[in-house]
């Protein structure tokens, strides 16, 4: 199990132990946290699953594949550095403690 | 309070409650769903699921705890039999259940190839649930025969499914070209250029006369007189919106449930969403088959029972994936008089952008996420860049989403 923190935009914190192999916008979902919206269901194609990753976190998750990066490009409100999809963030030992906080807005 | 029941569990369903929930609505809220899962999404079901590379509860849009623990009542594997407008009840064979409001979420039924050319042989499948592909995936082994029927995006998504699996694969299609409804010419020559260099065989102009075989199909005959054999096909040739429920009731149907800007069937109280609606839109009655349409329509009609009073006024999205391509669609191009074409900034990715006249209206993305959002972002702001500008890559599109409006939307 790894524990992922989602602040959501009301600032209320949700601490949830999740599966390894599940991901983080499945956790969101499963779980009800509000604001991450994924439309897509994880199919990196809406960007309606856009989370900031806390400080220290950035480079300890995997790389973004190009699409993430060029679907992140014009999402809004994106922070670079800080910005992912979180349906591409997939669970592991390595994100326990991960916190990430879902923006104001998604589209 | 008999509170909110919807018929059909499905996309369209499951927004809709969460929706109800999310808004504060406190009386009873059911979902009746004709199939035994719970409401789950149909796109990866010709894609990562019928390729075998997701497991089916990853299907499931939420848990199921997540409907208890909402005060939502599934009710699973029960189809409704009839509704009552006037006495305000909903039959499921002999249990009538009463209702404040009723939302008909009932979705769409593929069509199917006419018995009469070989369509109910074993070995010919339509894709539309769970139960479909769990009775086709054991039989896409390598080496077997697949004839697509139908270049749409599902038939196509199949292809690639079947490609990948290692299946020989023909794809016929009876218009001039594939995605001919749904996409210009210049997207339609992309993907045929794409699946024929995966292998598989491409036949447009042409139909099928029949399939033939004992009881399970063996073989198919098309209109330009080719015979194939075949050990499997897949029909890909559309949907016919759910609408008969509705029908029997006198609620107006057309090309779907016919409802209005709010949601509202002709019946009081009596609501549509998703594949099954046909809702007005700049001038027409518009019915979409899009997750897009299922969520944000049905979201609307949720905050409508609870008095919004808001229009639907959706820009519509879609996406598809074949092979390494993600294909992804902003806004509707019916009704384009040209496309300009923009290669994307990395290697193989590349835009069609549709106009007609100076107004932009779709973009079609092939693995270009940068100009579907950018895109998507100018039709929703109702802003068209110049043709020129779009078809010269050397012009950033950060910088023409940012240039000054020119606006172009239809009111
Ligand atoms: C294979 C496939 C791939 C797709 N790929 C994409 C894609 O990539 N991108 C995209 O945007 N869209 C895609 N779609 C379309 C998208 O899945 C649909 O638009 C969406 O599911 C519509 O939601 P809905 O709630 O209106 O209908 P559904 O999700 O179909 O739900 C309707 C439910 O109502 C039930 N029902 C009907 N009649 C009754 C009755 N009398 N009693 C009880 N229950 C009843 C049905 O059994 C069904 O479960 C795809 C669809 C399919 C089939
Ligand atoms: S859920 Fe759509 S991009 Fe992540």
């Amino acid at each position: 199990m790894a524990k992922i923190t989602y602040i959501d935009p009301q600032g209320a914190r949700h601490e949830i132990d999740l599966r390894p192999g599940m991901t983080v916008m499945e956790g969101a979902r499963d779980n009800d946290v509000p604001g991450i919206v994924a439309e897509c269901g994880g199919a990196c194609a809406c960007s309606t699953c856009h989370v900031y990753v806390a400080e220290g976190w950035a480079d300890r998750l995997p790389p973004m594949d190009p699409m993430e990066e060029d679907m992140l490009d014009f999402a809004p409100g994106v922070e670079p550095g800080r910005s992912r999809l979180s349906c591409q963030l997939t669970v592991s030992e390595a994100l326990d403690g991960l916190v990430v906080e879902v923006p104001q807005e998604q589209a | 309070m008999s509170g909110v029941i919807v018929i059909g569990a499905g996309q369209a369903a499951s927004a809709l409650a969460a929706k109800l929930r999310a808004g504060g609505y406190e009386a009873p809220v059911t979902l009746i769903g004709e199939e035994r899962d719970p409401p789950y999404q149909r796109p990866p079901l010709s894609k990562a699921y019928l390729l075998g590379e997701m497991p089916r509860d990853r299907l499931y849009l939420r848990p199921e705890s997540f409907y208890a623990e909402a005060g939502i009542t599934l009710r699973l594997g029960a189809p409704v039999t009839r509704i009552d407008p006037q006495a305000r009840r909903v039959h499921l064979g002999e249990e009538a259940l009463p209702f404040d409001h009723l939302v008909l979420a009932t979705g769409a039924r593929p069509r199917r190839l006419p018995a009469a050319i070989g369509g109910d042989l074993a070995g010919v499948f339509t894709l539309r649930g769970i139960a479909d592909i769990e009775a086709l995936a054991p039989l896409m082994r390598p080496g077997a025969r697949l004839l697509v029927v139908g270049g749409g995006y599902i038939g196509l998504e199949a292809a690639a499914v079947a490609r990948k699996l290692g299946l020989e694969v023909t794809l016929v299609e009876q218009s001039a070209r594939i995605l001919q409804r749904v996409a210009a010419r210049e997207t339609s020559d992309w993907f045929r250029a794409l699946h024929q260099s995966h292998g598989v065989e491409i036949r447009e102009g042409v139909g099928l006369a029949r399939l033939t075989g004992e009881t399970r199909v063996e073989g198919a005959e098309l209109s330009d007189g080719t015979r194939l054999r075949i050990d499997l096909v897949i029909a890909g040739i559309g949907v016919s919106p759910e609408s008969g429920l509705a029908d029997a009731a006198g609620i107006a149907c057309g090309n779907g449930i016919a409802v209005d800007a709010q949601g509202r069937t002709s019946a009081p109280g009596i609501w549509a969403a998703g594949d099954c609606a046909a809702f007005p839109w700049r001038g027409r009655q518009l019915r979409l088959e899009s997750v897009q349409n299922a969520i944000e329509q049905a979201e609307c009609v949720a905050a409508n029972i609870m008095g919004a009073g808001r229009a639907y006024d959706p820009h519509p999205w879609f996406w598809s994936d074949q092979y390494d391509v993600k294909l992804q669609i902003a806004g509707l191009g019916q009704g384009h008089d040209h496309v300009v074409t923009r290669p994307g900034k990395r290697a193989g990715s590349v835009s069609h952008w549709y106009f007609a006249g100076p107004r932009l209206l779709a973009v079609d993305a092939m693995n270009d996420p940068r100009a579907y959002m950018a895109g998507k972002r100018m039709l929703e702001q109702g802003r068209s860049p110049e043709a020129t500008e779009i078809a010269d890559p050397t012009q950033d599109l950060a910088a023409l989403m940012r240039a000054p409006a020119r606006q172009t939307e239809e009111s």
